[in-house]
């Protein structure tokens, strides 16, 4: 059974009067409980691929099916609680919010949902912990080092139990050694069940995937299977 | 964690703008407020002391015989008068339609009668005026008399000039016309025609002069605050229409309209800072907004829909605009309190805390927020995720 299914995506971006084709014709299909690697050279549509199956960006041409929804056939104001509801975003540059503690950017999804305010906080306590981060709750996130903004953000992707989590090049921004930190995570979350979509152009980052995905100039070049 | 947590945490992360923003509504509120309650108390001020200044309306018959002045104004002479006036006429003045602004209306009697103090002292010529003290009295707040009031109809009340001439003192007693009455006070000089009058009992002077039921002329105070004299000028001729109703004291009216004056340079000066205000905080807001385009980007990713944003944006600045409008306020009002006095030339007048003009200020400050704020809300609503988080 497939969570996610693109049916011949294509994007062009349009700036001014010259058209970038970022994405050209793109199929792919990924299971329940799947952990993907996008590779590919810089500026060859990996950003744009994975805004597209998170359904921030409507593509030219083609569907997206997330759980059986075709997400944009949804309004905009559906697309974000279907954003809220399906997906946690990852970010290169983790994204936080500078004047907000740990414990309140993990929250911010759930601030427009209607759990409780016991419920919201328990929450976001219990994925922090997950994390690794339950020391760190009140401070701010310039006083943690990279690695740990980015378990922050991972935390913040996680709170409101998506089925899919998309990440931008999570460990473009971090040494190489608290990038495996983070892929190894990113492998436990999978291990618990999470499908997971990492973009990296680090090839080091693929040993820890099912299945690497390879993007050139806007095409999937062909699928390879991980030992 | 709501909605507006972010609003307050970010205007407390950003204090220095905070504070620009606040200063710049709370200055505009507390002009507002300054230049609304000082032009009104110096107007209500200067409407209770018009209420002193005597009469402004002047019914005298209409006439063209002889003439003798009173208060600047030729009047008929008494004794070629054939069209007099009526005391019953006089009190048709009530029944106008601006009855309300209506103060005092105090009719006069005046005549000349012979006066001679002792028994043997010379007969000598000299101007009464039969007046109802209780309306003179209050009428000519600026009287000073030494000795006291008259209590019956045998009193007189005179002016310096007379006292003089006479020689007569408090308690003193003179034959007018034959008949005997006692002097109970002596007018201070006042450097007008009442220095050479003597006051008498409107009943005893048309005793006196057989003119039972007539007067010379009426003098009335209308308080004129909130309507033109001319108006009630108008009105009194309506009822009246042998008499010869003249609007006096022109410098009221023109002080009156400087007063009014004020009060719309008040309102045009605080139109004024209200707009700049406005346009501060919507530059503002909107650098505030462009600045923020990556965190807002970040919370539309998240699934933050466009509302929410624009609840974000809008509860900052109404936030900013509340506290604005009770700031300015309360400094508006406290600041009032001390320069009413000043301005108003009386200790005497009171600023009380204003409810209308409280909500007024919370009203026109959260206006002037959604006003500046409702297009850089709107503007973060419409941004786009993608277009943001790849700006950086
Ligand atoms: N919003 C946009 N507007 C115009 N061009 C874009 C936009 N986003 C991406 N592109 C272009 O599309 C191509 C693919 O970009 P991107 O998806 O960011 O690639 P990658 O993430 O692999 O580096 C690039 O040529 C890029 O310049
Ligand atoms: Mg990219």
């Amino acid at each position: 059974m497939n969570l996610l299914e693109l049916k011949n995506v294509t994007k062009h971006y349009l700036t001014g009067s010259e058209v970038v084709k970022a994405l050209e014709d793109v199929t792919l299909e990924v299971k329940y409980g799947e952990f993907v690697v996008i590779m590919g050279p810089s500026g060859s549509g990996k950003s744009t691929l994975l805004s597209i199956i998170g359904g921030l960006n409507r593509p030219t041409s083609g569907t997206v099916v997330v759980d059986g929804i075709d997400i944009y056939s949804l309004s905009q104001e559906k697309l974000a609680d279907f954003r809220r509801e399906y997906i946690g975003f990852v970010f290169q540059s983790f994204y936080l919010i500078p004047y907000l503690t740990v414990l309140e950017n993990v929250m911010l999804p759930l601030i427009v949902t209607d759990y409780t305010k016991e419920q919201k906080i328990a929450k976001a306590k219990e994925i922090l912990e997950r994390v690794g981060l339950s020391s760190k709750m009140k401070r701010f996130p310039d006083e943690l080092s990279g690695g740990e903004q980015q378990r922050v953000a991972i935390a913040r992707a996680l709170v409101n139990e998506p089925l899919l989590i998309l990440a931008d090049e999570p460990t473009g921004n971090l040494d190489s050694l608290t990038g495996i930190e983070i892929m190894k995570l990113f492998k436990e979350l999978n291990d618990s069940g999470k499908t997971i979509i990492v973009v990296t152009h680090n090839p080091e980052n693929a040993k820890f995937a099912d299945r690497c995905v390879y993007v050139k100039d806007g095409k999937l070049l062909g699928i390879e299977v991980l030992p | 964690m709501k909605l507006y947590s972010i609003s307050i945490k970010n205007l407390l992360r950003h204090k220095l703008r905070t504070f620009l923003l606040l200063f710049v509504l709370v200055l505009a509120i507390f002009t507002f407020v300054v230049l609304i309650t000082i032009s009104r108390v110096v107007n209500e001020n200067f409407a209770k002391q018009l209420d002193e200044y005597g009469a402004n309306i002047l019914v005298t018959p209409k006439s063209n015989s002889l003439s003798i002045t009173y208060g600047g104004m030729m009047i008929s002479s008494v004794e070629y008068e054939k069209n007099e006036l009526r005391e019953d006429d006089i009190l048709k003045i009530r029944t106008i339609k601006n009855r309300e602004n209506i103060s005092v209306v105090s009719p006069k009697l005046i005549g000349i009668v012979k006066v001679n103090v002792g028994s043997n002292s010379l007969m000598k010529s000299a101007i009464i005026c039969g007046v109802n003290f209780e309306s003179e009295f209050k009428l000519k707040k600026w009287w000073k008399i030494l000795g006291r009031k008259p209590s019956g109809k045998d009193e007189v009340v005179i002016g310096s000039e007379v006292a003089r001439s006479f020689n007569l003192k408090i308690g003193d007693v003179v034959n007018i016309e034959a008949q005997v009455f006692k002097v109970s006070g002596i007018l201070e000089e006042t450097g007008s025609q009442d220095d050479l009058m003597i006051f008498a009992d409107l009943r005893s002077v048309q005793d006196l002069l057989k003119k039972h039921g007539t007067i010379t002329l009426a003098e009335v105070a209308a308080l004129c605050y909130n309507c033109p004299v001319e108006e009630i000028v108008r009105q009194i001729s309506d009822v009246l229409p042998n008499a010869k109703v003249t609007a006096i004291k022109q410098l009221v009216e023109s002080r009156m309209e400087v007063m009014h004056r004020f009060g719309k340079f008040s309102f045009g000066i605080s139109g004024i800072i209200l707009l700049i205000s406005a346009l501060i905080i919507f530059t503002n807001i909107l650098a505030s907004v462009n600045e923020r385009t990556k965190e807002i980007g970040i919370l539309r990713t998240i699934g933050y829909k466009q509302n929410h944003i624009m609840r974000v944006i809008l509860t900052e600045i109404l936030v900013i605009s509340f506290v604005s409008g009770l700031l300015g306020y309360l400094l508006g009002w406290g600041v009032s309190m001390i320069v009413s006095p000043i301005l108003s030339g009386t200790t005497n007048v009171k600023v009380s805390f204003d409810w209308i003009l409280f909500i007024l200020s919370i009203f026109i400050s959260l206006g002037i927020g959604i006003i500046a704020g409702i297009y850089p809300a709107t503007k973060a609503s419409k941004i786009d995720p993608i277009v943001a988080l790849r700006a950086l």
